[in-house]
C-alpha cells in the first residue's frame, strides 16, 4: 500500500514538474485562478450592485466613477462583468459536473460490459452527436424552455457524449490489462473493478476533458444567452450582456467590448491550462 | 470501398431514426396539449378539434410517429403555426442561405488555415509560426457572436467597407463568413501544422530531399499531399459544425438562415418549424460526416479495413 502511494506521489510530482515548465499552461492556470477568485469574491470586488442603475447615467463611457462605463440602464459595467464571472462559473461547474457524472458512468458501463449494452449506449451518443455543436443545446432548450437551470442542463447533456466516448475508450484499453485480470482473479466484483481499478486509471483523460470542456461550455452557454435562450435579464450574464449591447453598438461600443473580452480570456485560460495538463499527464501526445 | 460505404450507410439508419424520434417527441415533451400547441393559443375549440384529428393526435403515439415519418420522407413537415405556410417552403428558403454562408466560411477558413499551417510547419518556431499559433488560440477562444459584433463595428460602422446586415450580395456574406470561420481556420491551421510536422520527419521526405528535389517540390508535392489526409476530416467536421454555429452569426448580422428560423420558432412556440429545422440540420450534419468519412477512407485505404 505504501509503495503504491509513493508511486502515485512520484507521478503527481512529475506531472507538476512538467506543468510548471509549460509557460502556456502557467498563463492558463493564472487566468483560471483569477477567474475563480473574481467569481468567489464578487460581492467584495464589485464597486456597485450589479442590477441597480442610475438612469441619468446611461451608456456613459469609462471614467473615474465607472471604470468600464455604464450600460443602457446606467448600471456599472465593471460590477456586472464581475458578477457575470459568478454566473459563468456556476453554469460551467454544474454543466460539466452533469456531463462528467453521466458521461463517465455510461462510458465505463459500455466499455466494460461491451456487447449490446455498449452498442445501445454508443448509438444514443451518436444520436446526440448528430446535432452540430450548439445546435444540440438549442434543441434541448426547445424542449425544456429558456432559463438558467435549463441552460445548465442543456449545456451538460450537450457534453455527455464527449465524456462517454473518452472514458469508454480508456476502459476498453485497460480492462484486459494484468492488474484488472489480477483483481478479477482475487474475486473483486464488477463494481469494485470499475470504481477502484478502472476509474482511477482513467483519470488523466477525464481531468483533461473536464478542463477543456469548461471552455466549450462557457462558449455554448454564453451563446445561448446571447440568443435569448439562456440566462434572462437582468441577471448579469456575459452572453446576455452582449445581446443587450448589440442595440448600442454605434453609440456605446464599450458596452460590447468588456463582456466579450471576459468570455474570450476565460475560454483561453481553460484551453491553455487543459492543453498543458494533457501534455504533462501524457508527454507522448506532445507534437 | 463499396462495402465500407454500405456499412457506413447502415450505421446511419439508427442515428437518423433517433434524430427523427427526438424531433417527433418535441411536441409531446413540452408542457401543454399538442393539439392546442399546433392550433395556436388563440384557436377556437372547433379548430383545435380539427387539428387533433388531422394530425392524428387522438391516436396512439407509435401511430403518430409513423404518420410523422411518412409525411417527413415525402417532404411534408407540416404547416407553420405562425404564418400558416408549409414548413418545407420556409426551410428551403432559409437552408439555402445557411449552406451558402457555411460554404463561403469553410472556403475562407480553409484558405487561411492551410496557408498558416503549412508555413508554420515548414518554419517551426519562427516568428510567423509563433504569431499564427497565438492567432489560432484567439480564434478558438473568441465567441462567434462577439467576433461578429467586433467585425461589424470596425468594418461596417467605422470603415463602412461592408454592409452591417441584410442579404443580397456576396458583400453581405463576407463578414458573417469570417466570424463563423475564425474558429475553424484556427483548428485547420493547428491540424495542418501538426500533420505537416509529422510528415516532414518521415524517411521518404528525407529521401526526396537527398535526391536533390527542390524544397518547394518536397513541401508542396510530397509532404502536403500526405499531410492533407487527416486535414480532410477536419474540413468535413468543421463544415458540419458551421451549420450549428451559423445560428449565432445569423443572429448578429440579422441574416435569414435556418438556425435563426429555429430560434424564432422556439420563441414563437412554432413547433412544426422547430421540428423541421432540427431534422434538416441534424440530417445534413450526419450526411456531411458520412461523406467526410468516405473521403477519408478513399484517401487512406487503411481506414476501410478497420
Amino acid at each position: 500500500m505504501n509503495e503504491a502511494k509513493t508511486i502515485k506521489t512520484g507521478q503527481a510530482a512529475e506531472v507538476w514538474r512538467r506543468l510548471k515548465r509549460n509557460r502556456a499552461a502557467i498563463v492558463g492556470g493564472i487566468i483560471v485562478t483569477l477567474f475563480v477568485l473574481i467569481a468567489l469574491f464578487a460581492p467584495v470586488l464589485a464597486p456597485y450592485p450589479p442590477n441597480e442603475g442610475d438612469l441619468t447615467k446611461r451608456l456613459n463611457p469609462p471614467s473615474g466613477e465607472y471604470l468600464l462605463g455604464t450600460d443602457s440602464l446606467g448600471r456599472d459595467q465593471l460590477s456586472r462583468v464581475i458578477y457575470g464571472a459568478r454566473i459563468s462559473l456556476q453554469i460551467q461547474v454544474v454543466a460539466v459536473a452533469i456531463a462528467l457524472v453521466i458521461g463517465t458512468l455510461l462510458g465505463m458501463v459500455g466499455g466494460y460490459y461491451g456487447g449490446k449494452l455498449d452498442n445501445i449506449i454508443m448509438r444514443i451518443m451518436d444520436i446526440l452527436l448528430a446535432f452540430p455543436g450548439i445546435f444540440l443545446a438549442i434543441s434541448i432548450i426547445a424542449v425544456l424552455g429558456p432559463g438558467l437551470t435549463n441552460l445548465m442542463l442543456a449545456a451538460g447533456i450537450y457534453s455527455v457524449p464527449q465524456f462517454a466516448r473518452i472514458v469508454r475508450g480508456s476502459v476498453i484499453s485497460l480492462k484486459e490489462k494484468e492488474f484488472v485480470e489480477a483483481a478479477r482473479a482475487v474475486g473483486e466484483n464488477d463494481l469494485n473493478i470499475l470504481f477502484r481499478y478502472l476509474l482511477p486509471n482513467s483519470m488523466a483523460p477525464i481531468i483533461v476533458q473536464t478542463t477543456l470542456r469548461m471552455a466549450t461550455v462557457l462558449l455554448t452557454a454564453s451563446g445561448l444567452s446571447f440568443l435569448g435562450l439562456g440566462v434572462q435579464p437582468p441577471t448579469p450574464e456575459w452572453g446576455a450582456m452582449l445581446s443587450n449591447a448589440r442595440a448600442y453598438l454605434i453609440t456605446a461600443p464599450h458596452v460590447a467590448t468588456v463582456p466579450g473580452l471576459a468570455i474570450m480570456f476565460v475560454v483561453m485560460g481553460f484551453n491553455l491550462f487543459g492543453d498543458g495538463l494533457r501534455d504533462s499527464l501524457d508527454p507522448r501526445l506532445r507534437d | 470501398m463499396s462495402r465500407y460505404i454500405l456499412k457506413r450507410l447502415l450505421m446511419l439508419l439508427p442515428v437518423l431514426l433517433g434524430v427523427s424520434l427526438i424531433s417527433f417527441s418535441l411536441l409531446h415533451m413540452v408542457p401543454g396539449d399538442p393539439a392546442v400547441l399546433l392550433a395556436g393559443e388563440q384557436a377556437d375549440e372547433e379548430f383545435i378539434k380539427r387539428v387533433r384529428s388531422e394530425y392524428g393526435l387522438d391516436r396512439p403515439l407509435y401511430t403518430q410517429y409513423f404518420q410523422f415519418i411518412s409525411h417527413v420522407v415525402r417532404g411534408d413537415f407540416g404547416v407553420s403555426i405562425r404564418n400558416r405556410e408549409p414548413v418545407i417552403k420556409l426551410l428551403r428558403e432559409r437552408f439555402v442561405f445557411t449552406i451558402q454562408l457555411s460554404f463561403l466560411s469553410i472556403l475562407i477558413a480553409g484558405f487561411i488555415g492551410l496557408i498558416a499551417g503549412v508555413i508554420s510547419a515548414t518554419k517551426q518556431y519562427s516568428l510567423f509560426d509563433n504569431l499564427s499559433m497565438v492567432g489560432a488560440l484567439f480564434g478558438i477562444s473568441m465567441p462567434i457572436f462577439w467576433l461578429g459584433l467586433l467585425l461589424m463595428l470596425f468594418f461596417s460602422v467605422q470603415l463602412r467597407w461592408f454592409p452591417a446586415g441584410g442579404k443580397g450580395t456576396l458583400l453581405h456574406l463576407i463578414l458573417p463568413a469570417i466570424a463563423l470561420g475564425a474558429a475553424s481556420s484556427a483548428v485547420i491551421a493547428r491540424m495542418t501544422r501538426a500533420s505537416m510536422l509529422e510528415v516532414i520527419r518521415q524517411d521518404y521526405i528525407r529521401t526526396a530531399r537527398a535526391n536533390g528535389l527542390r524544397e518547394f517540390i518536397v513541401t508542396y508535392k510530397h509532404a502536403l499531399k500526405n499531410a492533407m489526409i487527416p486535414v480532410i476530416t477536419v474540413f468535413g467536421l468543421e463544415f458540419g459544425y458551421m451549420l450549428g454555429g451559423a445560428v449565432l452569426t445569423e443572429t448578429v448580422f440579422s441574416l435569414p438562415g435556418v438556425g435563426r428560423l429555429m430560434v424564432e420558432g422556439i420563441f414563437q412556440r412554432d413547433y412544426p418549424v422547430v421540428q423541421g429545422s432540427m431534422l434538416l440540420v441534424a440530417t445534413t450534419f450526419v450526411v456531411v460526416n458520412l461523406l467526410t468519412d468516405i473521403a477519408y477512407a478513399f484517401f487512406d485505404p487503411r481506414i476501410r479495413y478497420e
